[in-house]
């Protein structure tokens, strides 16, 4: 455990800073919806009749007037991006930032094998994504309470549980990653985030680009579609999390015999 | 025991050479050294040993254990000193020293507490406010207060003022003396020079030379400097001369010297330096430097027909020696 808690230490303030953006501003969305809500009249049918972009952000699977269709968009994009770009920023650094910052040398020459420097980073970039999912849920369904509104709990915690899915197969792949790395991460891991949202728009938007559906995380995680469909597609999830294990395994494999210079 | 053994070791990069069969063996309990010019191959050689890099072929022995196959026993009795020490951002240096004893799994708070007295080392202060000094100061402790059986030290002196050289020097001396083997890199001959039994030199990632270190510096040649009107040309008959007394066909360093050659360059590169009998002849104004590796009566007897002012014929210094290890195919030559 000395690791993940050096790790949790180190990663602290970009955790602090990553929690508290993406919390205050789920809290503010959600804050504003009442005020939203008497104001919606028909610009909930607006929203879901724009064409392709009401498409391609889900819009139209879901009544934008609604707390729970208001909530899938509007959270579900900020703490989508938002989450993804914390997940994947924090794993592919994790190995890559050793080597980078000449720290690998010092911690290599400790008396503790490969597998176990590999075993605790990952726990470490795993805890932080869950203390991160724990804590934006915490100040969301605070902010939910206080508005005095019925809360459809079940959808959201869906739709976070989703999230979380997300981050740790964005996590997983990154990791891996990570371990082919010396430098130059942390373009890679926001890269990655970046492409993998846009290639879910690109998905709702065209019916040939359906493929992409096993290809991006943002499809099964997308908040509008959980919330229409009433689950998650476990199929896609489940391919998800072969895809973050395969980045988990690659690390291993790679980082076991790497040379590091 | 062997604290350190290497079997034909060979490391490339890729096409670009690392180390190319290196047989070395430390005995436990030696304070060796070892040199070489930058790229010689003597930082491979201890990221080899030290697991953090995979030999290409080869074996390496550290106390007695493989280190692929038995690495983290290994690491458990080795203290490591990087030429540069660099440490993670934001930490004080007690909690560098901290981590780096729950690493090792042991309470290293007496000891580094000691050092750190000795060493001047403020455990309070951020690792970002240290000078390149200092810094090799938290290097020093993390290096030792486990009290490791063998110290790998990769010019450990680089960054440190001569007084805290001196106080390191007393550390590393009172440990071997308790039986720690110590293997010391160095660029500073004179270091290597006072402090070691034995040196190894490599050159071109192969070891060229290994021994005892008064052996390295004496190795049969002579450090000669004559004053007064020297007919030049003279040095190019002696030359001859010495060809045609054989003393070419004996190759290598001269018989006696207890010199190791590494391989087979490393020969060339003896019998480059010493065979010639007259090497690095320098003229300044009245005076003729040169090393010399011939017969010395033969010398005397030349010099002998010249109007001579001054005379001084001594043993080299261990830096010379190493110059000239590594000068092959340069002036050197």
């Amino acid at each position: 455990m000395t690791l993940v808690r050096h790790e949790l230490r180190q990663g602290r303030v970009a955790f602090l800073v990553w929690a508290a953006a993406i919390s205050f501003l789920m809290a503010a969305c959600v804050l504003i919806y009442p005020e939203m809500e008497g104001d919606m009249g028909n610009l909930g049918d607006m929203f879901s009749s724009m064409g392709s972009f009401s498409e391609a952000f889900g819009m139209d699977q879901v009544n934008f007037g609604t707390l729970e269709g208001f909530y899938a968009v509007e959270c579900g994009n900020i703490l989508g991006l938002g989450g993804a770009f914390f997940a994947a920023l924090c794993a592919v650094s994790m190995l890559e930032k050793e080597e980078r910052g000449h720290t690998a040398e010092f911690l290599l020459v400790h008396p503790v094998s490969r597998r176990r420097v590999l075993t605790e980073k990952l726990a470490a970039v795993l805890a932080q994504v869950a203390l991160l999912n724990l804590a934006v849920l915490a100040v969301s369904s605070a902010a939910l309470v206080s508005i005095g509104e019925e809360v459809p709990w079940k959808g959201i915690l869906l739709v976070h549980f989703a999230y979380f899915l997300l981050q740790a197969e964005l996590a997983g792949i990154c990791f891996g990653i990570s371990a082919f790395l010396r430098r130059g991460g942390m373009g890679i891991g926001l890269g990655i985030a970046a492409v993998m949202y846009f290639l879910q728009l690109i998905a709702n938007l065209s019916k040939e680009a359906g493929f992409l559906k096993y290809v991006t995380p943002f499809w099964y995680a997308e908040g509008t579609r959980i919330v229409s469909e009433s689950g998650l597609d476990g199929m896609l999830a489940g391919l998800g999390m072969l895809y973050g294990l395969a980045g988990v395994l690659a690390a291993y494999v790679k980082y076991g015999g790497k040379d590091i210079q | 025991m062997e604290a350190i053994r290497t079997e034909k070791l060979t490391k490339y990069y890729g096409k670009s050479r690392g180390i190319l069969e290196l047989d070395l063996c430390v005995q436990e309990g030696e304070f060796f050294g070892y040199m070489g010019p930058n790229g010689a191959g003597k930082s491979t050689t201890i990221r080899t040993l030290m697991g953090l890099i995979q030999a290409s072929s080869g074996k390496a022995f550290v106390l007695g254990k493989e280190i692929r196959e038995e690495k983290q026993k290994v690491l458990e009795e080795v203290g490591y000193l990087p030429s540069e020490a660099i440490f993670y951002q934001g930490m004080r240096v007690g909690d560098i020293l901290k981590l780096s004893a729950r690493l090792r799994k042991k309470d290293c708070k007496e000891e580094s507490d000691r050092l750190c007295q000795r060493l001047e080392l403020d455990k309070a202060r951020k690792v970002e406010e240290l000078s390149f000094g200092n810094r090799k100061k938290v290097a020093i402790v993390c290096a030792l207060q486990h009290n490791p059986r063998l110290l790998v030290l990769d010019e450990p002196t680089s960054g440190l003022d001569p007084l805290m050289q001196r106080e390191f020097f007393q550390i590393i001396k009172e440990r071997n003396e308790r039986g720690v083997t110590i293997f010391f890199s160095s660029h500073v001959l004179s270091e290597i020079q006072r402090n070691c039994g034995r040196a190894a030199i490599v050159r071109e990632g192969r070891m060229v030379a290994c021994d005892y270190v008064e052996a390295l510096a004496r190795a049969n040649a002579k450090r000669v400097m004559v004053r007064g009107e020297i007919d030049m040309a003279w040095f190019g008959r002696l030359l001859e001369l010495e060809k045609e007394n054989g003393l070419q066909k004996e190759g290598g360093m001269q018989k006696g010297t207890g010199l190791q050659k590494g391989d087979g360059k490393g020969q060339e590169a003896g019998s480059g330096i010493y065979s010639m009998g007259i090497r690095d002849l320098k003229k300044e104004g009245d005076a003729v430097r040169f090393l010399y590796a011939g017969d010395i009566n033969q010398l005397v007897r030349g010099l002998a027909g010249q109007h001579i002012l001054d005379l001084s014929i001594s043993e080299p210094d261990l830096e010379e020696i190493f110059m000239h290890y590594y000068l092959d195919g340069g002036d050197g030559k």
